[in-house]
């Protein structure tokens, strides 16, 4: 029988401990993907956070490196600046990234690190128990902010690729979804490009993917979908923020 | 046998610290056991500033003089209030004269003025009063040799600043020939 | 080779880059600033990379991502620093990755001060981060030991796959001394890295760095492997400098800077012929308790000297199982001791002048 397509070799066959319905598991394909296509699966480097994904070093086929809350990107600087031919990449969670950890992705994007990270925005919590992220909407309900999220004393959303896009070393910034089949193929698109960036020497790029969390949203995996069209794009707009040749 | 605790004390830019190490390299090159240990912090910048230097022909222990000093190098007025108290009874203070009026009040220290900004006015630099200052100490207390002294201003300073030896030996002599008539 | 006047802070600088480390990660903090400031200088020319982190903490963690790259690597600070990067000595730990970190300590606690102080003392032998692990903790007392210590810190860490601490004071860090960089021979036999994450080159399968273990059996099997190898350190690396212990009345206990400040006391004391020892833990950790079996016959006690309100006396009546009277005395927030007062103590505890 022909083959007419099979997993990435990217991935192994370890089973993930996601959520059914979690998108965590296209961004996974989309990224190892990703790497095997442009060829550097083999000198990849990947760098796992705190947060769902803590485990994502026993998913991907290449050295992985686990890291302690928000300081992947730290972690992926020593990795990088010790092998800078290989391509080094961090994979955060929304409380990993922007809330902990904000100083450490801030500053790799300030000082042009020739890393790429993959940020999963799914605005809440997950591996904690849904806690509220500072991406949750204003009015979501978390198990922090039971009320729905106050924006007069929890402030509005993060929106990370925006702030990003103001950092003149960050060379790539996209906020993409993965909602449709559509926008898998745009997010794997921007993901190519990101790493792109990182091997051409261009700078810090960094993809914004926009997630569910069925689990703690307390949906269906199709309502959670909707849910994210719904609410999460209208504030967190999809596209480009910056281009390689627009970096300065 | 050779055990000299000096404090070395003044403001920012008298160069009380680079006396001090002239003299620590000076000791090492001559095999002698050295130790400089600097004041450190804010009052540095602008301030007052200090170090310990103990050259000695015996093991050192502590690096830090407190009231055993058997020199005290004062450049201006708050290191003579704050030092003069650190020398043991038999000990020296060197004052700088030019910046300082008042008079050394202990009588079991011999004191020496030297106008060392005066001196090194007269030789067309004025930032170098510290070697005026280190060759009248150097002339008092013999801890190392002179020679040794350019020998490590050279390894201090780099050969960039080699050509400001025969300067500085001028001041050294300077300072030396004033306490010598001191003394006379 | 000739023998060369350097900074404290300068010399840890260029032992490590003697030692072969290529990689330095750190934050301004007084009074260690020489040290980054060195290997900034420096790093670059030996083709090495010095990157002046946005704060302690992503200083440690890039030491650990460098760390698992395979890399010699060091991180330096001062005490509120280190207290920072806790969180990453513990995932270093954690992960049995090598590294040397310096601590040149000043007085706490918070902010404190920037004088010389010692009272970091617990931090570094009880472990400042979570959970069961341990340093190896070198306190040399001067330049040249500083030298051949950092040297040996990255040999140490290697064998061990451990970080390694390395603690001074403001003093060490600031004083000059001369210092000789001998040619370096390793007493350990090291292993190839085989566990970086250097990419796997289609040739092996991932290298995986980490220090999760979410099964609590396979957790306590990485405690009970981590708690062998800090036995094998015990046995292994503790030391000690004894010094004038024939017949000694008294036995001083400090390490660092304060053990010379001690020695000043114990010579001023033996012209009035009052003999007075002194052992000199050369590791805080682990802490020297063979040097405390055979104490003289004439000892009637201990007297812990300390740059602290007193932290490493527990480790002293540890050592000695009580059995002799142990006294304190330190000073603390930058304040040093003088050899006179530690002299005073001395004889008090003897019974006053004889």
């Amino acid at each position: 029988m022909a083959v007419v397509f099979q997993k990435t070799r990217g991935l192994t066959d370890v089973q993930t401990h996601y959520c059914p319905g979690c998108t965590h598991g296209i961004i996974h394909r989309l990224v190892a993907e990703a790497l095997e296509e442009l060829g550097v699966l083999d000198d990849s480097i990947g760098v796992c956070p705190v947060g769902c994904s803590a485990l994502a070093y026993d998913y991907f086929n290449c050295d992985m490196h686990q890291a302690s809350h928000g300081r992947a990107p730290a972690v992926a600087t020593g990795v990088k600046r010790v092998h800078p031919k290989n391509v080094v990449w961090t994979y955060q969670g929304d409380g990993d990234l922007a809330s902990i950890g904000t100083a450490e992705i801030i500053h790799a994007a300030h000082r042009g690190e020739k890393i790429t990270t993959i940020f999963v925005n799914n605005a809440i919590y997950g591996m904690t128990g849904g806690q509220m992220a500072p991406t949750t909407l204003v009015g979501q309900k978390s198990t922090t902010s039971p009320y729905g999220r106050d924006a007069e004393t929890c402030g509005f959303p993060l929106k990370v690729a925006e702030m990003m896009a103001t950092i003149p070393g960050a060379a790539f910034v996209e906020r993409v979804s993965v909602d449709t089949p559509a926008n898998v193929r745009k997010a794997k698109k921007a993901i190519l490009e990101a790493f792109k960036c990182q091997i051409e020497g261009k700078g810090f790029s960094i993809v914004e993917v926009l997630s569910t969390c069925p689990t703690n949203w307390g949906m269906t995996p199709v309502d959670s979908l909707a849910w994210l069209q719904a609410n999460m794009i209208p504030y967190y707009p999809l596209g480009n923020f910056r281009k390689p040749e627009e970096a300065k | 046998m050779i055990n000299e605790k000096v404090i070395c004390a003044g403001f920012g830019g008298q160069g009380v610290m680079s006396m001090g190490q002239l003299m620590t390299y000076a000791g090492m090159l001559e095999n002698k056991e050295v130790s400089w240990l600097p004041s450190y912090g804010p009052e540095m910048r602008g301030g007052t500033a200090n170090c310990n230097v103990i050259v000695s022909e015996q093991m050192i222990g502590s690096p830090v003089i407190t009231n055993d000093a058997t020199a005290a190098i004062v450049m201006n007025l708050p290191s003579l209030d704050k030092f003069e108290s650190h020398v043991e009874a038999g000990g020296m203070i060197l004052v700088n004269s030019s910046l300082i009026t008042k008079k050394v009040k202990r009588e079991d220290v011999s004191a020496y003025y030297i106008p060392a900004n005066e001196i090194a006015n007269e030789l067309g630099n004025p930032r170098i009063a510290n070697m005026v200052m280190l060759g009248a100490y150097l002339e008092l207390a013999k801890p190392v040799d002179t020679g040794s002294i350019l020998e490590a201003f050279k390894k201090v300073f780099g050969e960039s600043k080699a050509h400001l030896v025969p300067l500085n030996k001028e001041a050294l002599e300077r300072g030396a020939a004033f306490v010598k008539a001191l003394r006379a | 080779m000739a023998k060369v006047l350097m900074k404290g802070n300068e010399a840890i600088g260029a032992a490590a880059i003697n030692a072969g480390c290529r990689y330095f990660f750190g934050y301004p903090i007084t009074p260690q600033n020489e040290v980054p400031e060195y290997m900034s200088r420096e790093l670059p020319k030996v083709g090495g990379v010095f990157v002046q982190a946005e704060s302690e903490v992503a200083a440690i963690n890039m030491v650990y991502g460098a760390s698992g790259a395979g890399a010699r690597v060091m991180t330096s600070s001062s005490s509120p620093g280190i207290a920072l990067k806790q969180e990453g000595i513990t995932y270093i730990a954690g992960a049995e990755l090598p590294c040397v970190i310096v601590n040149i300590m000043r007085g706490g606690p918070g902010l404190g001060g920037i004088q010389p102080a010692q009272s970091d003392y617990n931090q570094s032998t009880r472990g400042g981060g979570n959970g069961d692990y341990k340093l190896l903790v070198y306190a040399p007392a001067n330049l040249q030991e500083m030298v051949d210590m950092v040297q040996e810190a990255f040999d140490a860490a290697d064998y061990y796959r451990n970080p390694v601490l390395v603690v001074g004071d403001g003093m060490i860090g600031q004083m000059m001394e001369p210092v000789e960089f001998k040619p370096y021979v390793s007493k350990y036999e090291l292993a190839e890295k085989t566990w970086a994450t250097d990419g796997t080159k289609g040739k092996r399968g991932p290298n995986i760095i980490n220090s999760l273990f979410l099964d609590p059996a396979k957790l306590e099997d990485h405690n009970v492997k981590l708690q062998a190898k800090y036995k094998a350190i015990k046995e292994n690396e503790a030391r000690a400098e004894l010094y004038n212990m024939d017949n000694a009345q008294v036995v001083i206990v400090a390490y660092g800077t304060t053990s010379r400040i001690a020695k000043n006391a114990i010579e001023s004391l033996k012209k009035e012929g009052i003999e007075v020892g002194l052992i000199r833990p050369q590791t805080l950790w682990p802490f020297p308790d063979r040097a405390f079996e055979t104490l003289p016959e004439a000892c009637k006690g201990l007297l812990v000297v300390e740059m602290s309100m007193g932290q490493m006396i527990d480790d002293v009546k540890l050592a000695t199982s009580c059995r002799l009277p142990v006294e304190f005395y330190g000073r603390s927030g930058g304040m040093i001791p003088e050899p006179d007062a530690i002299a005073d103590k001395i004889k008090e505890m003897l019974g006053g002048v004889k």
